[in-house]
């Protein structure tokens, strides 16, 4: 009877999750998500500690307490420009929960488990130990505590294969049931250790990817565990989890231009940089003053702005909310245009705008305003590069020919804020800043949207 | 394979599609706080975690399993926070603030 409750505590803890990734699906419903998922955990956490094998609370109550005391400051004082290391952070919290009950559960039972369970914990720790290597140096490039550029050597690819290999070949005798316990430890640290060199040489503007990538693994790993000890929440959760990192991961390569193999071996071909095609020949960027661009944006009546990861790093996305109002009260429309990649995680953008105040339904997706920038008196481009660049479309010798782009050349004048005529991450000109249609208002974001904010206010 | 085995397989990958499914349809506006509450569910390790620590099997098992539940109740106690927060900031404008979800 006892039994049967908590099985039925683990279905309707299913159950919620599902609905609760469900009301994710729109914006007025998602934080009524949340609330359903709090639900499920809550229920499923009440059945666990029923459970007849569950005889000693101490520890329990410990980690429990523990727990909720880290996890609160990391709750509430995180910034939200950090969320992509946060994410990163938790997935190796996650994985290494996973793993550590792996490791547990082949100590006490490897001489009793089933062949089917020994799968299942070989690939929970050897998912799990590369998850937690791999989060924590994705998170240690995205706060620049690990420099964010690729870390290459003569032969890498060469000897993560050979890591994958061997791995695999552990992981074969330990379902075979061989060796023992070092065998078993002996897979988890090689596991680890391959979590750190895959990403060692992946760079920061891939790290979208990677992130996405990694949550995947961390949801297999869990669905591991629950074919380990024949939990099935945890099969939901970790297939819930899984399916979900992994089309993210596949949105973000779509929308960067890469396959997944070239996002995760491709370090060496990112680094040779093409010399830009407007050095030596006569191409001539036009750049405007901030008191022109003020004009131009105070008399204009449909105005779209592209933020790019550039706004983000100078922390501009408050100017560019109080610019938008002041053009607003002047009876001009102001939409924002997001691309994909726009930030340092999927999504990531859109939570950055929504942070500054800026209401959630004047964010367009890129597939939503392509088709009506041209309708665009002024397209506001602040910090963004390859993902404007009309290469993308025009140019099949383009390394980011094929890319989906925003079509910001198509709108009817082009502002374009930037610190000078540096290349963007994939080291190629951008034809948009010499066509006639653009301006430059050079200098740095934040200082540039100060003086275009303080010379619509004079006018 | 016994059934147990392949009973397993069936709820995991008809959960797989369900979550394909669902998670299709989330748009990118709110990608960041789904990977956020993925991540929050995620915490269900807890449930494994939580026998590890209490069946009182051996030493390893404990200490493991204590460590295991600290971690996982960090994921489900900070990721739930940080995601009610993120998605209190979405906001929409004007004429109908009073609808905007409340954090």
């Amino acid at each position: 009877m006892r039994e049967a409750l908590v099985q039925a505590s683990y279905l309707l803890a299913s159950v919620l999750f599902i609905l609760s990734l469900k009301s994710l699906s729109r914006a007025d419903t998602a934080a009524r998500g949340v609330d359903l998922a709090v639900a499920g955990m809550a229920i499923a956490i009440v059945g666990t500690l029923m459970q007849q094998t569950v005889i000693d609370y101490r520890w329990i109550a410990l980690g429990l307490g523990v727990g909720t005391v880290i996890g609160i400051p990391l709750g509430t004082r995180v910034p939200m420009t950090a969320m992509p290391q946060r994410i990163a952070i938790a997935l190796t919290f996650g994985a290494s929960a996973a793993t550590l009950v792996g490791i547990a559960e082949y100590h006490d039972h490897r001489e009793t488990l089933a062949l089917g369970q020994r799968i299942a914990v070989a690939f929970e720790v050897v998912l799990g130990s590369l998850t937690v290597a791999g989060s924590f140096v994705a998170a240690g490039k995205l706060q620049e505590v690990l420099p964010s550029r690729p870390l290459t050597y003569r032969g890498q690819n060469a000897v993560n294969f050979a890591l994958l290999g061997v791995i695999v070949v552990i992981l074969g005798a330990v379902v075979a049931g061989k060796g023992g316990m070092p065998l078993f430890y002996t897979l988890v640290g090689l596991a680890f250790v391959a979590g750190i060199s895959l990403v060692l040489p992946i760079g920061g503007a891939d790290m979208p990817v990677v992130v996405a990538l990694l949550n995947s693994y961390s949801g297999l790993a869990s669905a591991a565990t629950g074919f380990a000890i024949s939990n099935n929440v945890l099969l939901v959760s970790g297939a819930l989890d899984g399916a979900s990192g992994f089309l993210l991961s596949m949105l973000m390569s779509k929308a960067m231009n890469r396959s997944f193999t070239n996002v995760l071996f491709g370090a060496f071909g990112s680094q040779t940089a093409t010399p830009a095609v407007g050095a030596g020949t006569d191409l001539v960027a036009t750049p405007i003053s901030a008191e022109d661009a003020a004009v131009q944006l105070a008399y204009a009546s449909n105005v779209v702005v592209v933020p790019g990861y550039g706004m983000a790093v100078a922390q501009a996305q408050h100017q560019v909310r109080e610019l938008a109002e002041l053009i607003e009260k002047r009876g001009g429309e102001v939409r924002y245009a997001i691309h994909p990649v726009a930030g340092r995680m999927p999504g990531h953008m859109n939570v950055l705008l929504a942070e500054a105040n800026i209401p959630y339904d004047k964010l367009y997706d890129m597939d939503e305003i392509n088709g009506d920038l041209s309708r665009a008196d002024v397209a506001l481009v602040i910090g963004a590069n390859d993902v404007v660049n009309p290469a993308a479309r025009t140019d099949p010798t383009s390394p980011i020919y094929g890319m989906p782009i925003l079509n910001v050349d198509e709108a009817k004048s082009v502002i374009v804020l930037k610190r000078g005529m540096s290349v963007g991450f994939a080291g190629i000109d951008n034809m948009l800043f010499y066509q006639p249609r653009t301006r430059m208002l050079f200098g740095d974001a934040k200082a540039s949207l100060v003086k275009l904010v303080t010379e619509i206010k004079a006018l | 394979m016994n059934l147990t085995t392949l009973m397993q397989t069936y709820v995991f990958v008809l959960a797989g599609f369900v979550g394909f499914l669902v998670i299709a349809r989330v748009p990118p506006l709110l990608h960041t706080p789904l990977m956020s509450a993925t991540n929050a569910i995620s915490g269900i390790s807890l449930v494994g975690s939580l026998v590890a620590a209490g069946a009182g099997r051996s030493v390893v098992s404990t200490v493991l399993g204590t460590i295991a539940v600290t971690a996982a109740t960090i994921n489900v106690v900070g990721g739930f926070i940080i995601t009610r927060r993120m998605l209190g900031m979405f906001k929409r404008s004007d004429r109908r603030k009073s609808d905007a979800p409340q954090a």
